[in-house]
């Protein structure tokens, strides 16, 4: 016990030393790796494939019910294709993004992966995963066999990066059983303003809290987006030089937000997937939520609910949608067998997207959509319906992470009833104005 | 052990040398000594400390993304940022050591002193001791994903149990974890219930340590309980104490993962701390010059917080 002493002042001074040195230092580790090259890529583009047999590795981040679907379908095409062994890997999303990159720059990591049109941009400019224009003419793809702004998402530099898989937009659940108590239609769920407002009042007086607004991005950054969009302002402008998110759109869009709140119809500080929760207890009646959500919530005994398209606040229809791409790594040095297996397995799952479809998601593919198998997922199909309308964050280098720092605050005080939305815009914007000059600097370099 | 005298035996110099004057010229060989028994940490040490740090520092001075192959040079303008008031970094770098700097001031007091009484507590020879002393390290052993997710479904202001049953009681519903000050509340109390344990099982190495003569001798002088504490217990507590103190405080600073998974960083980003700032601009902007930048000068606002602590302890009694 003597010794304890005299080596825990020794360790004291040892540790401080340590850690203080090491604060830096975490950071400084990550900082390897080389530049990237342009690949051209030879074979047929996916159609095909004639080597040796050879592994893939596959990463993604469906860690939600969604994974086991994208299992079985890997399995599937597996036994199919003898040649080809894909293993999949699934890691969460954030953890995802930083990995991938520095693993790819070594040349580990996975030959082929899913990337969010967000992501794409960021990814292909930092030489992480190579062009696929060769795949979409080999293939025959061409933007009439997709939703023309799924097929534009892949789109980096006027080259191809993404082989779209699907969208998921934000829909509208609502809980039916409620509605019910409260004197309303079920069958007919609110789709304008007023009808909006005026079910959320009834809800009011039957001691219903109708719509939960998180503070969040998900959900309640991706509720004002799409209001936003439906008042008629953008996010960014045209080349995403410049944040346009604090107009006039954009200020209304928050304000609805948080008169929803101030009126009661939200209770006060919601936390991190407590509308989620609630919804599922019974007790939010009405819910934006993503599509991924369906197939969760069918598993919730006892819930009545049913899904429509968002609720038209703005002067247009609009939704936010995410969309799941294909890419190939840059792994170098690159090697052609796995990049061609990697463009068979991509071709062969986009044409199997009707199962995928089933995990909650809307097949990017027209010809999948329209098929009488999709239509038949009642949800999936009605929240396809937006379609036409959904918006995409654009593919700009480093864009996702202007949003984090800038208008995901923003719209987290004023729901929080901190700061007034146009004050709390007005800041986030001049802010995200200066990163986005600053990614454009050195993204261009 | 702790019965031994407090006195160390000298070692008995051989019979006719004199102490000094005559001491043997150290060889080469037992000069190096040191060294062989040090090498295998100043390995680590050097190859995991001193070349990353010294990388950073190189880093610092660019706007670094190790994918792309322009690194341009900048010079010092990833440190003049953060003292610029237009800068993109400046503002949320500050904001957020100010959360770091809030917590620590929070949570260190408490994490010195209550895991000192607990301490105090298990160190009372009781039947089934060991079990208490168990119960209150538990918690140390999850992980901060654990306790995090923990927290948060335990304090949701509208679906958590704390809040529940505070209905109940018939109380007001309490916003933990999305407004100041209960924000901080949640954080610091999770963040002791978490690691009290730890410095708990320091303190009662400290205890045990504690030669029994003393306080036999006090008794004896009159000393009632509280006497004990303050003349005897403190003063030989002292070494651990600071210990505590400053691993306390570093690791307090250091304090990410809590506000990551229970608050995110809300309200606005009044708990980001400054770790979680550094690593959403290094790790997710991938803007690591600067995220270099903010490391060191967060490693300096310790070092000196560090000094003070052990110019504060040093003086104290020496």
């Amino acid at each position: 016990m003597k010794g304890f002493r005299a080596t825990g002042r020794r360790l004291t001074r040892q540790d401080f030393l340590l850690l203080s040195a090491g604060a830096g230092a975490g950071l400084a580790l990550a900082g390897c790796g080389g530049g990237s090259t342009a690949v051209q890529s030879t074979g047929d583009g996916g159609k095909t494939y004639k080597g040796p047999k050879v592994d893939v590795a596959f990463w993604n981040g469906f860690t939600g019910g969604d994974g086991p679907y994208m299992g079985e379908l890997v399995k599937e095409f597996s036994s199919q294709n003898k040649k080809i062994n894909v293993s999949m890997n699934t890691v969460e999303w954030a953890v995802y993004y930083q990995k991938v990159p520095s693993a790819v720059s070594t040349g580990e990591g996975p030959d082929v992966g899913i990337m969010h049109a967000d992501q794409l941009g960021t990814n292909a400019a930092r030489g992480v995963v190579i062009p696929l224009d060769d795949v979409a003419s080999a293939l025959g793809l061409k933007e009439s066999d997709f939703a023309p702004t799924v097929w534009n998402a892949g789109l980096y530099n006027n080259q191809r990066f993404g082989i779209p898989l699907d969208m998921h937009p934000l829909g509208f659940y609502y809980n039916k059983s409620l509605m019910e108590k409260a004197g309303l239609d079920p069958n007919n769920p609110p789709q304008t303003r007023d009808d909006y407002e005026a079910a959320l009042e009834e809800m009011k007086g039957a001691g219903i809290q109708g719509h939960w607004v998180s503070p969040l991005l998900f959900t309640g950054g991706l509720s004002w987006m799409s209001v936003l969009w439906q008042m008629g302002g953008d996010l960014y402008n045209d080349d995403a030089s410049k944040a346009t998110f604090n107009s006039d759109a954009g200020v209304q869009a928050l304000e609805w937000m948080v008169s929803l709140v101030k009126k009661g119809y939200s209770p006060k500080d919601v936390g991190e997937d407590a509308e989620f929760v609630a919804f599922q207890n019974g007790d939010n009646a009405f819910m934006w939520n993503g599509i991924w959500n369906i197939n969760p919530l069918k598993e919730v005994k006892g819930l009545e609910w049913d899904v429509a398209p968002l609720p038209q606040i703005g002067t247009e229809k609009a939704a936010w949608a995410g969309t799941h791409q294909f890419v190939i790594m840059n792994k170098q040095p690159l090697d052609e067998n796995k990049v061609q297996a990697s463009k068979v397995f991509i071709n062969w799952i986009s044409e199997k997207s009707i199962e995928w479809a089933k995990a909650g998601q809307i097949p990017a593919r027209a010809t999948v959509r329209e098929s009488q198998e999709f239509k038949s997922l009642e949800e999936q199909a009605t929240l396809a319906k937006q379609v036409p309308y959904v918006h995409f964050v654009p593919p700009v280098p480093g864009i996702a992470e202007v949003g984090l720092t800038t208008f995901e605050r923003a719209v987290n005080e004023a729901v929080l009833l901190k700061t007034e939305p146009k004050a709390a815009l007005d800041a986030a914007a001049s802010r995200a104005d200066q990163l986005l000059e600053e990614n454009r600097q050195k993204y261009q370099a | 052990m702790a019965t031994q005298g407090i006195e160390q035996p000298h070692i008995q110099q051989p019979p006719g040398r004199k102490p000094s004057g005559s001491r043997r010229k150290p060889t080469d060989a037992s000069l190096l000594t040191p060294f062989v028994f040090l090498a295998p940490y100043l390995l680590l040490f050097i190859v995991f400390i001193v070349i990353p740090a010294v990388f950073g520092i190189w880093i610092s001075l660019h706007v670094w993304d190790p994918l792309l192959i322009a690194k341009p040079w900048v010079g010092l303008q990833n440190y003049t940022d953060l003292f610029s008031s237009n800068s993109t970094t400046a503002g949320p770098f500050w904001n957020s050591m100010e959360a770091t700097g809030k917590f620590t001031l929070y949570s260190v007091p408490l994490l010195v002193v209550i895991p000192l009484v607990v301490a105090l507590i298990l160190n009372q020879q009781i039947r089934g001791i060991q079990f208490f002393r168990a119960m209150y390290f538990a918690p140390y052993v999850l992980g901060v994903a654990v306790i995090g997710v923990l927290w948060r479904f335990l304090l949701d202001p509208n679906v958590g149990l704390v809040n529940y049953y505070l209905g109940v009681l018939g109380l007001e519903k309490v916003p933990w974890i999305t407004a100041l000050p209960w924000a901080w509340v949640s954080l610091v109390g999770a963040t002791v219930w978490w690691t009290l344990g730890f410095n708990a099982v320091i303190y009662l190495a400290g205890l045990q340590d504690i030669d029994p003569e003393l306080y036999n001798a006090a008794k004896v002088d009159g000393a009632n309980r509280w006497q004990r504490f303050v003349n005897v217990t403190l003063p030989g507590l002292r070494p651990v104490l600071l210990f505590v103190v400053t691993v306390t405080i570093l690791a307090s600073a250091n304090m990410f993962g809590q506000s990551y998974i229970i608050t995110k960083g809300a309200p606005g980003e009044e708990t980001t701390t400054a770790i979680m700032y550094i690593a959403e601009t290094g790790l997710q902007q991938f803007n690591m010059g600067a995220a270099a930048a903010m490391s060191y000068v967060l490693a300096l606002a310790l070092l000196i917080v560090s000094v003070v602590n052990f110019a504060v302890f040093r003086n104290r009694g020496d």
